[in-house]
């Protein structure tokens, strides 16, 4: 039992769902992801299991410390998740989620690089289903699109293992460095999931379209897989520094432009992981633990904003913030989830976040690094603007928008309640999680400096916002605040460049896509069924083929 | 007593129920003895498989007349391989054919049609099992014409028209392998493979060898459908009975790459057939082309049989490109292909065949919907396509592996590239199929249709299930093709 990969029972566990009446489905849905966490500890250290496949050695399990930490946290997602998502969604998305969340949890037990592909696969394959099950046009072409971006990383990745295994004849999942061809684009398929610059805009392409539980699921699984694998991987790949870097700004930049509540959250993802990302190139051990504390965190909170935006968009059917607002006063508990996790989110002390992404901050210190350390500071200011407060202050607050929603149905309320105890239990008591992560932590985030530093961060950004409010109120539109930001935060270079971006992006990708379609015409014109390579032939324009072949061979043989 | 003349009942055994069939008059009977002739001969490739040791062979001489007089049969570990291909397709594809013809065929032509297909089956395995080249090309002839009157039994009209050009195109290529055989025979004066192998080193660059090399190789090349020289085979697997398209696919491309080996690796020798490179090339450029040419054109074809035709030529292209690296991995990457393509075409053909039996058609339009109403085939389909598009955990996966590393060994970063490119357009052919069954309703007004008969189902499962277990376990596959391939470049197994 123990030999085989946790995952696995995820897997064949969502191959038995369809099979089963309602009511024992349910219990099913809810006992794998806790059957799973047990033999996810049941693992021992070390390989467990190893398997000669095409002269390759593979260990198709390896129990680690921090694949055990991404296991752990990913279970409890799959259990909360199938709980949020028990009575709504549809069954093909339930046994989606369960064959997704397996193939994560497969990965963080991967020793090997074939092992992780198969399963990064598979995860492909799930998620993709997952946004698929929202049965919406849109969520059709979504999935799609989502699905060409992960398949054209899968092949990016494959193409790195298989050109690794060429040069060093080792398949071995162990930590590299980007010095060959073939490293380069193992690590570009590992981005490629972490929504990393140029294609960071599948994951606001693609979850908000996904239904209410299925958004949540989305956000934990893929992304924080990716952070395994350069945790994992590429430690202390100074590019990684300036990539997560660029998504933590890119998260932030988009996500204080945007409208739709559930995008807000999805760009903030981007941003989220670029703060792990920029921890894993930082590769100290200070940072590396923070980058895996992170995400152990960050999975938990974002997972409850999106369950409160999820509750809030299958109570009312709307998603746009302009649409929304004073939902408090019928949806209190989940307001107070809500609010809970965008303070997470935010690093608030006493939550989850503050715990973790301090850790990061912290590991800059350490280094001496000033210029990335004044710019992680600068991006909490953001990730507070842009997390924690727009998105609950628009959804519950705000204007009163006249809706009147009961709090939502028993089980999505408990899995709400359960995650906003997690994200304050961590911050209380960050021990448990601090003696889980990868190296021994000596590290105390309650310090009284610390304390003051976040606490005027947090207030001072908080004054920002309200200030603007006040503008907000005379126009009641949303693109005032980028106008306030660009004015007061002097970011006018980066801010002037994604708005000229973001004009110009629509007339780019309108003149991308007039040139694929003249691309494809002209495919069409040759290997069409009437072009030139796939018509009905003369039978003697065959034989003349045969004659030229034959002419070039003996030609060839002569010379 | 039985054991030792297993290498002649291979091909006589079916080679004489060919007739009997006719005698037999009635399609079901016919039917069934053809079936029971196809289970036995793949019970023959197995044992013969079992029963060749690694490296070394069993030699058969016919009627007791030594070679290099007699015709001798002899069975190496790369004979008994294809032999197990071509029979086993041909054992599934006789299983699964009785309500398929009865639908597609005219009840009087039944039994001259497994007659056909026996007579057909009789010359692949004879083609493979045989040392002697004029014999190999017999054999060809008898397969080849056996196949233009099954083709043309096709419903569709243009099936004539198809029919007609393949039979000037085999001939073609037939002739030219003649002609080549001819050109040996005039300076070595034998017939027997193995004498060929070891007089001709001596000769040299002598012309008559070259010229005879040339026109063997275009021969073969027009029997394998390398591009360009495919044009013939679209049609030909469009338009046939389904039956016929997928043993045909399964096994008839398949024997024409083992002859391409045997001349080239063992009648003229690898160090004569690839000296100078040139061969080489032009074998990878035609092969590479044909993968992207073929994969492209297949995205746009709205008969999904033309468009699993034009997959096969881009597929051959594949193992072509396998056999152009000269290298072992290389060798090896296009065998475990044959094998494995022979099984996800098969399979995937086969699927095909029961959605005309139940709709009618293998146009694009006539798959709309039809994931709900014949789960268990569209999902069989699904799983071939996968294995085409080369998915870890099928058997398409472990052909791709082998090719990609045999390219990247050969130091072709672009070749592994141009590889993974095709897979992505088999993914886009593939797709354009599934959106059509799974996401699209049926035509209001469209008759009901109903899930396959489950004597189709099984033969096509048993594919699928080969397909997945050829993807995991490769011991058949790759440990077999790992041996021949050191054995064909010369090296001791």
């Amino acid at each position: 039992m123990t030999s085989l990969s946790p995952g696995l029972l995820l897997l064949f566990g969502a191959a038995l769902l369809p099979l089963l009446p309602a009511r024992p489905r349910d219990g099913v849905l809810l006992g794998l992801p806790l059957l799973t966490l047990a033999a996810v500890w049941a693992v021992p250290d070390g390989d467990a299991l190893r398997v000669a496949f095409l002269g390759l050695e593979l260990v198709p399990v390896r129990g680690t410390g921090v694949g055990r930490l991404f296991a752990t946290v990913f279970a409890l997602m799959a259990f909360t998740g199938a709980l949020y998502a028990l009575r709504q969604a549809r069954l093909v998305e339930q046994v989606a989620a369960q064959v997704y969340a397996g193939g994560a949890i497969g990965v963080t037990f991967a020793g090997d690089l074939v092992t992780l592909f198969v399963f990064w696969e598979l995860m492909a394959l799930g998620s993709t289903l997952v946004i698929w099950s929202a049965n919406t046009p849109q969520a059709y072409r979504a999935s799609l699109r989502y699905l060409m971006v992960h398949l054209f990383g899968g092949v990016v990745l494959m193409a790195g293992i298989a050109g690794h295994f060429v040069e060093t004849g080792s398949v071995a999942f162990t930590a590299m460095q980007p010095d060959s061809p073939a490293r380069w684009l193992i690590l570009v398929g590992f981005l490629i999931n972490t929504g990393a610059p140029p294609l960071s805009s599948w994951v606001p392409d693609a979850y908000p379209e996904a239904s209410p539980s299925g958004a949540v699921f989305l956000s934990a699984f893929t992304t924080k897989t990716a952070v395994f694998a350069l945790l994992v991987g590429f430690p202390g790949a100074t590019v990684l520094v300036w990539v997560g870097l660029w998504m933590i700004f890119y998260g932030i930049v988009y996500a204080l432009l945007e409208n739709d509540m559930r995008r807000i959250l999805a760009y903030s993802i981007v941003n989220q992981v670029g703060f792990m990302v920029c921890g894993i190139g930082i590769g100290t051990a200070m940072a590396l633990n923070g980058a895996a504390a992170h995400a152990f965190a960050h999975i938990i909170y974002k997972a409850l904003l999106l369950m409160s935006a999820g509750a809030v968009l299958h109570m009312t059917g709307r998603r746009k913030c302009s649409e929304l607002g004073g939902l408090y006063q019928s949806m209190p508990l989940t307001t107070l989830c809500g609010i809970v996790g965008a303070l997470a989110i935010s690093s608030f002390p006493f939550t989850s976040g503050f715990v973790s992404k301090s850790m990061i901050v912290q590991s800059t210190v350490d280094e001496h690094l000033a210029t990335i350390w004044f710019l992680l500071i600068a991006a909490s200011a953001g990730v507070f603007l842009h997390a924690g407060i727009k998105f609950p202050w628009f959804v519950f607050f705000q204007k009163d928008s006249g809706l009147r929603p009961p709090d939502p149905p028993w089980n999505m309320r408990a899995a709400m309640v359960l995650f906003a105890f997690l994200c304050i239990a961590l911050g209380i008591f960050p021990q448990p999680l601090y003696a889980l992560l990868p190296f021994p932590v000596e590290y105390e985030p309650y310090t009284a400096t610390h304390l003051v530093a976040q606490f005027q961060l947090l207030l001072f950004s908080g004054l920002a916002f309200f200030t603007l409010l006040s503008l907000m109120r005379r126009t009641e539109t949303i693109s005032l605040d980028f106008d306030w930001f660009y004015r007061r935060f002097a970011k006018e270079p980066l801010l002037k460049f994604t708005l000229r971006g973001s004009n110009s992006r629509e007339r780019f990708v309108a003149a991308a896509r007039r040139r694929v379609d003249g691309v494809i015409a002209r495919l069409f014109r040759t290997h069409g069924p009437h072009g030139m390579l796939a018509d009905n032939w003369p039978t003697g324009s065959m034989v003349l083929w045969v004659a030229v072949l034959l002419a070039l061979m003996l030609l060839v043989s002569y010379l | 007593m039985i054991d030792e003349h297993l290498p002649v009942l291979q091909v006589v055994v079916p080679l004489l129920a060919a007739p009997m069939c006719l005698l037999l008059g009635r399609g079901t009977l016919a039917w069934g003895l053809a079936t029971a002739v196809g289970w036995f001969a793949l019970y023959v490739a197995l044992s013969l498989l079992g029963s060749v040791p690694a490296g070394g062979e069993i030699r058969y001489a016919l009627g007791g007349w030594a070679a290099p007089w007699g015709i001798e049969y002899r069975v190496d570990r790369l004979d008994s391989y294809v032999l197990v291909i071509v029979a086993a397709v041909g054992a599934l594809v006789l299983t699964y054919a009785r309500a398929s013809v009865a639908r597609e065929i005219a009840r009087h032509q039944h039994a001259a049609f497994y007659a056909a297909l026996l007579l057909c089956l009789a010359g692949l395995l004879g083609i493979v099992i045989t040392g002697d080249a004029f014999n190999l090309f017999v054999f060809l002839e008898i397969s080849s014409l056996s196949s233009y009157a099954l083709i043309s039994l096709g419903r569709d009209r243009r099936a004539l028209t198809a029919s007609y050009q393949y039979l000037i195109m085999g001939t073609l290529g037939a002739t030219f392998i003649l002609i080549g055989v001819g050109l040996l025979y005039m300076v070595t004066g034998t017939l027997n493979m193995l004498d060929l192998a070891e007089r001709l080193p001596a000769l040299g660059d002598n012309r008559t060898v070259l010229a005879a090399f040339a026109f063997l190789v275009v021969g073969i090349c027009l029997k394998i459908a390398l591009f360009p020289l495919h044009l013939w085979l679209p049609n030909a697997y469009a338009y046939a009975p389904s039956v016929v398209t997928a043993f045909l696919a399964g096994t008839a491309t398949k024997v024409a790459i083992y002859v391409l080996l045997r001349f080239l690796f063992t009648i003229f020798g690898a160090g004569f057939s690839f000296s100078g490179m040139l061969l080489s090339a032009l074998l990878m450029v035609l092969a590479l082309l044909g993968v992207l040419v073929a994969s492209t054109v297949a995205i746009f074809q709205n008969d999904v049989k033309r468009m699993l035709a034009y997959s096969s030529v881009a597929q051959i292209g594949y193992i072509v490109l396998g056999i152009s690296l000269v290298s072992v991995t290389g060798l090896t990457a296009a065998l475990v292909h044959l094998f494995n393509h022979a099984v996800m075409k098969a399979a995937l053909f086969l699927a095909l065949g029961a959605v005309v039996y139940r709709v009618g058609g293998a146009r694009l339009e006539d798959m709309k919907g039809l994931g709900r109403a014949m789960p268990l085939t569209l999902a069989a389909f699904v799983a071939g396509g996968l294995s085409l598009i080369g998915v870890p955990l099928t058997a398409g996966f472990i052909s791709k592996w082998y090719l990609v590393l045999a390219a990247l060994e050969a130091g072709w970063w672009p070749i592994a590239l141009l590889v993974l490119i095709g897979s992505l357009l088999a993914v886009v052919y593939v797709w354009r199929v599934v959106e059509t069954a799974y996401m699209q309703p049926r035509p209001a007004g469209a008759a009901a249709v109903s899930e396959a008969p489950w004597h189709m189902l099984l033969p096509i499962w048993a594919l699928v299930v080969a397909n997945v277990w050829l993807g995991i376990d490769t011991d058949l596959t790759v440990g077999i093709a790992g041996g021949v391939a050191v054995e064909l470049l010369g090296g001791a197994p």
